[in-house]
């Protein structure tokens, strides 16, 4: 019973919003140890790349970025069905204050993949598969924050967009899939990701830390928004 | 439960029917949008040849999700929604019936007329079976699929963009296996792959997709 009760303990808005506070605080400074040990092990530590020069160093952003963009829609999806199944506010809550950063990682995860793009394959944008459901994916975002922003009761809100984020989320492994079914089919306009050589350790070491980074921002800025949306509602 | 979903289709199609300038303008604007592509890249007969499955697909999708706002609207503001909804049949079984009303009504139709857009384009006629063997497979798709962004979006402001945005990156598997199963066949290549992956699709958004929107019915009715 006591364990039952202390499940739904943090899911009022009211007792958790101190708890998110100290989080939060907690998880920005851990944000900005690791990007400080991840950037200067990307610039300093790691050394050129043999193929791609200096051009590579991107990568400590780029696929931390792309990570996150990808595991913050399901996280998304995950408090989003949460709040449909047992009706807590604070669930919805939590979906709306993940959006924003994960569009924002996807984001970054486009410009810094075309910005590697232009020096290593020579053009900005090509239709592969990764960048087009990378793509679909911000499309997805968009979409999702578009729906809660035109309803104005919030709980409404929350649970409209929970349904899109589940559909969302069974949706993803089929477009992922028939994106690269797709850019299969078109061999000719495909350019393929060049087999890179084993990584060197500096080189993995420096992409992990980016993303620790990345994740204790994301949990940083999410319950710092998160706050905002409880004092806005509550 | 059967005789529900008869009674709604049967309803449905005669509003459309009373109502036949709205199918009209669907297929025109199928037929228009079509149209326009040689318009603008020119009209090579290779080049058009090439982009043809492409072409008749996005205005298949374009042209399906035009008609979508008007699946529920009307019924909302009249309150007829809201009784089918208290009624004794399952919302699962109403979402089902009013989608496949609205692929009566405007995938239909498509399937029918893609084969003369195809002439236009100069497609070899052995292809005009698997396109259209596409769109009869995938349109269903795009009208389960956009019934549950039409269930979302019933009664809000700039619903008709809105609606657009939530429901055209989920329809880009249909997009790229209904256009990609023609291109195939007009390569050469077996497009049996790409028709049964349609078809699977089909069933599983058949079987899931009600779900969704009954889920969705409710919660812009409450």
């Amino acid at each position: 019973m006591t364990t039952a009760i202390r499940w739904f303990w943090f899911a009022s808005p009211h007792t958790f919003f101190p708890v998110a506070g100290t989080i939060a605080r907690w998880c920005a400074v851990a944000a900005a140890v690791f990007a400080v040990a991840g950037l200067y092990v990307g610039f300093f530590v790691a050394p050129t790349d043999a193929q791609q020069g200096e051009a590579y160093r991107i990568i400590f952003i780029h696929v931390p970025a792309a990570w996150m963009s990808m595991f913050i829609y399901l996280v998304m999806a995950f408090w989003a069905a949460v709040g449909f199944a047992f009706n807590t506010r604070l669930s919805g809550m939590m979906s709306s204050a993940l959006a924003p950063t994960g569009a924002l990682f996807t984001f970054i995860a486009l410009w810094t993949g075309s910005l590697w793009g232009k020096p290593t394959w020579g053009t900005y944008w090509v239709w592969d598969a990764r960048l087009t459901s990378e793509l679909i994916l911000l499309f997805l975002y968009l979409g999702f924050m578009a729906l809660k922003a035109a309803i104005d009761d919030p709980r409404r809100a929350d649970r409209a967009g929970a349904v899109l984020a589940i559909v969302g989320a069974v949706n993803i492994p089929i477009i992922y899939y028939s994106v690269q079914w797709w850019n299969t089919l078109h061999q000719g306009a495909s350019v393929s990701f060049t087999k890179a050589p084993s990584m060197a350790a500096a080189m993995f070491a420096g992409m992990i830390l980016m993303a620790l980074a990345f994740w204790m921002y994301s949990i940083a800025v999410a319950l710092m928004r998160l706050r905002c949306i409880i004092k806005e509602r509550e | 439960m059967l005789a529900a979903a008869r009674w709604l289709i049967y309803r449905d199609l005669l509003l459309a029917m009373r109502r036949r300038g709205d199918v009209a303008t669907a297929l025109l604007f199928f037929l228009i949008v079509a149209s326009l592509f040689p318009l603008g890249v020119g009209a090579e007969p290779n080049l058009l040849r090439a982009i043809a499955p492409g072409v008749i697909w996005v205005a298949a999708l374009l042209s399906s999700m035009l008609s979508l706002g008007r699946l529920f609207a009307a019924d909302h503001a009249d309150g007829t929604l809201e009784q089918i909804l208290l009624g004794a049949a399952p919302i699962g079984i109403v979402a089902l019936a009013k989608g496949f009303a609205h692929w009566l009504v405007s995938g239909l139709p498509l399937v029918a007329i893609a084969p003369v857009i195809a002439l236009q384009y100069d497609l070899p006629s052995s292809l005009y079976g698997v396109l259209a063997l596409s769109l009869l497979l995938g349109t269903p798709i795009l009208s389960l699929v956009g019934a549950i962004g039409a269930a979302l979006t019933l009664g809000l402001r700039g619903g008709g963009v809105l609606l657009s945005l939530l429901v055209l990156p989920l329809y880009v598997p249909v997009l790229i296996m209904g256009a990609g199963s023609v291109e195939m066949a007009g390569a050469g290549l077996d497009p049996g792959g790409q028709l049964l992956l349609l078809g699977a699709l089909l069933v599983f958004t058949a079987a899931f997709a009600p779900w969704a929107i009954a889920a969705a019915l409710r919660i812009s009715v409450e």
